[in-house]
């Protein structure tokens, strides 16, 4: 088997190759900031607009209280799972082939978690008055319901988002220091001087590296599950047919590290294209993540299974409905696309061929991305077209342009941070590339396998 | 309750009454509602839209899915393909339940919802964030969103039909939910009066727009806890326990499916839903006429 990185590559040729994606990256980058931004002021345009005329413009009534915003906001939550995954789970498993791309992944985390909570800002009615659902001291005594899964999720989502950020940024302060030491005067350098925290690499500063590294990972694995079991409980503890399902929260779970691994595939391409990281984001690598994400896909693939079967043999006359119209009704299209996209295509994954064939993986990898996102959608909206109550059933209710836009818009605001983030710090990990080549070098040379 | 007690009567905590000690003391606005007597003939409807500021959305709106009819009279059929009321329709006023243990009210992020001592689901405008969460949580789909700046709508309240809005009732802004309120604005100065005078509401005392406004007096309302109420009496009667989740009418009934129960009583009191342990304090009673009007 090909090697996951080159034993004898230098440590200045790895700093100067990262260092280098600061400065000078392809000029497809420029094309996809001018792209993202394009899109983005799309969505900054459909936000003004639903202000200022109140919420009909986006298409919603009555039964179709939530839409679009709500399926995207699920989907992005769930992307950020895989961040987590791939920085805090793998690291503790100690494999170390994660390690020349558990950067990008991790601040596509943070960033995807910041998209989404744009959409619980767009969904809101009366969004100037968000802060009425966050617990917040007052002179009234006033608090949120601490009943609503609502309010959980928010609180979920903020300590997510917050140890996320902190986690991003602990581990990149050697990378920092590189930076600093190699960057010439100017705002970034004064940038980066701060954020390295005087970092110089001696041994005392090392062993609490290490150490903290490892209790923050500790700490963000049992909030990225409870994050998404909680976004689940949007839907489980509510009493509807379709959502009130108990399998729901490991459901969600299953598939935000789908749709998550789905998108590092399709993130690792962009970046080892557009930043010349050939080097360090290698075929090989690229062909655990194609694996690890088989694996997750079936796992999805069969939680869904069961979903449906305890749907179906519950008795439970409406949530049967539900599902009955999601195969046959309106959302037939969808639901298909879903099952398609999401249970077919990543069998293709099994294959080797496919496995390191990049432009097979590229479109594969948007393909399991979309039928993601369809699920998400799935969930949301044949709830509402045929709920409990007959005289509400609305089979017609199809998102306006502008839901559709909303969620389009907001791949561009992603896009913008992660490429901007990309550009600005070290989407790779210099120190632990550099691990990796020694240890990797060592074993080699011991006359062992290699890795872990 | 503390936790043991609450592990070792884990299943009555789940099925008892939800409202108990304070709650109901003196107060428990309940209706009921005879479906025999009622012929659809919309006044209800029209009584609340003009009691409650409710805007008037029109054709279009209507078409959208944005109208607010707190109480709406919903046309089934027994056969299919019918549309004409002439052909067997049978009607249904529908507004909020006031459930006991209302989906809607544990789900609201901000609070805006909640349960008033005398038994009623409360919506406070002004806390309310439009999260909408309430209204996807509702069984009966019976709350109602300000999807448009509704009070600058020139033709919701075209000239002069400002100068008829009822000035104890606020006009809704952009991105609230609402919905029937039991007309609480009546209940609230009803209690006030009787406050004053030392003394409980009476019965008559209050009725709510419906009510007052239907022609076949096919609507009830009052106070539970007053013995000497119709509605009272009427709930007793039909057996109706404000607290069961299934009453005497289905009594025999192994059916567990929403909705789909059949009766071997001569009872004609039941409320929708009951398997959903929502505890609505709307009684309905089952229409006794064969279909044709
Ligand atoms: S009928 Fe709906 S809105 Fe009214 S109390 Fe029950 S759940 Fe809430
Ligand atoms: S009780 Fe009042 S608010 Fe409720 S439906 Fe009747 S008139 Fe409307």
């Amino acid at each position: 088997m090909a090697k996951d990185i080159r034993e004898d590559i230098s440590w200045a040729q790895i700093n100067s190759d990262v260092l280098k994606s600061l400065e000078s990256p392809r000029p497809m980058y420029w094309v996809i900031i001018a792209i993202a931004l394009a899109m983005f002021s799309l969505f900054v345009g459909g936000e003004i607009y639903q202000y200022r005329n109140g919420m009909w413009v986006s298409g919603q009534n009555n039964p179709h209280v939530w839409g679009l915003y709500i399926a995207t906001f699920i989907f992005w939550i769930g992307m950020s799972h895989s961040g987590t995954l791939l920085s805090a789970i793998l690291h503790l498993m100690h494999a170390d082939w994660r390690k020349p791309i558990y950067r990008f992944a991790e601040a596509m985390t943070t960033f995807s978690l910041m998209t989404a909570g744009l959409f619980v800002m767009v969904h809101l009615g009366r969004l100037w008055q968000f802060y009425y659902s966050v617990p917040y001291p007052n002179e009234r005594g006033l608090w949120p319901n601490f009943q609503s899964p609502l309010l959980w999720d928010a609180m979920a989502i903020f300590t997510y988002l917050s140890s996320s950020v902190i986690f991003l940024f602990i581990g990149m302060i050697p990378d920092l220091a590189i930076c600093r030491d190699h960057l010439h005067p100017g705002w970034r350098k004064k940038l980066y001087t701060v954020l390295a925290l005087g970092w110089e690499g001696t041994d005392r500063q090392w062993r609490n590296f290490r150490v903290t590294y490892l209790t923050v990972a500790c700490y963000l694995i049992p909030l990225a599950v409870s994050v998404h079991s909680i976004v689940a409980s949007d839907f489980a503890m509510s009493q509807q047919p379709g959502w009130h399902v108990t399998s729901f929260p490991p459901y969600f779970v299953a598939g935000a590290l789908y749709s998550g691994c789905a998108a590092i595939i399709t993130l690792f391409i962009i970046l080892r294209y557009v930043f010349r990281f050939e080097e360090y984001m290698t075929l090989p690598i690229l062909k655990k993540t194609a694996r690890l994400t088989f694996a997750i896909a079936m796992v999805w693939t069969y939680l869904n299974a069961i979903e449906f079967a305890s749907v179906w043999y519950s008795h439970d006359q409406a949530s049967k409905d539900v599902l009955i119209q999601k195969a046959t009704g309106p959302y037939a299209f969808a639901w298909w696309g879903m099952i398609i996209c999401g249970s077919v295509v990543p069998l293709a994954l099994a294959f080797k061929k496919v496995q390191t064939n990049i432009p097979m993986l590229f479109s594969v990898s948007l393909l399991l991305n979309m039928g993601m996102w369809l699920e998400r959608w799935m969930i949301v909206s044949p709830t509402f077209s045929h709920g409990y109550y007959p005289w509400t059933w609305d089979h017609d209710q199809f998102p306006s342009f502008l839901q559709w836009g909303m969620v389009f818009g907001s791949f561009g605001w992603f896009t913008l941070l992660f490429m901007i983030f990309c550009k600005v710090f070290p989407s790779i990990s210099m120190y632990e590339v550099k691990e990796m080549v020694y240890h990797r070098s060592l074993a080699s040379k011991m006359g062992g396998k290699g890795g872990h | 309750m503390s936790v043991s007690n609450l592990l070792a009567n884990w299943s009555q905590f789940r099925q008892a009454h939800p409202t108990e000690g304070d709650f109901h003391k003196e107060y428990k606005w309940a209706m009921a509602i005879d479906l025999d007597a009622c012929t659809g003939c919309n006044a209800c409807s029209v009584a609340c839209y003009a009691e409650n500021n409710i805007p008037v959305v029109g054709k279009d709106r209507y078409a959208r899915g944005h109208a607010m009819h707190w109480m709406r009279v919903e046309r089934y059929w027994d056969e299919d393909n019918r549309d004409m009321p002439d052909q067997g329709a049978q009607f249904l006023p529908m507004m909020c339940q006031q459930c006991e243990a209302a989906p809607c009210e544990t789900v609201c992020p901000a609070g805006a919802t909640n349960h008033t001592p005398d038994g009623l689901n409360s919506q406070i405008y002004n806390r309310c964030v439009g999260s909408r969460y309430c209204s996807a949580n509702c069984p009966f789909k019976v709350r109602y969103f300000n999807w448009w700046d509704f009070p600058k709508e020139e033709n919701v309240f075209a000239d002069p039909l400002p100068l008829q809005l009822n000035p104890d009732v606020t006009v809704r802004t952009k991105g609230v939910m609402e919905k029937c309120t039991f007309c609480v604005q009546r209940l609230t100065v009803a209690k006030h009066n009787a406050r004053n005078e030392g003394r409980l509401v009476q019965e008559g005392e209050v009725q709510t727009a419906c009510q007052q406004s239907c022609p076949t007096n096919a609507i009830s309302f009052g106070n539970m806890v007053d013995p000497e109420s119709r509605v009272g009496k009427q709930w007793k009667a039909q057996q109706v326990d404000l607290a069961a989740d299934k009453q005497v009418k289905d009594a025999g009934d192994e059916s567990h499916e929403v909705g789909e129960h059949h009766s071997g009583t001569q009872l004609r009191g039941y409320r929708i839903f009951e398997e959903l342990r929502a505890y609505p304090s709307v009684m309905y009673l089952e229409r006794v006429r064969e279909s044709a009007v």
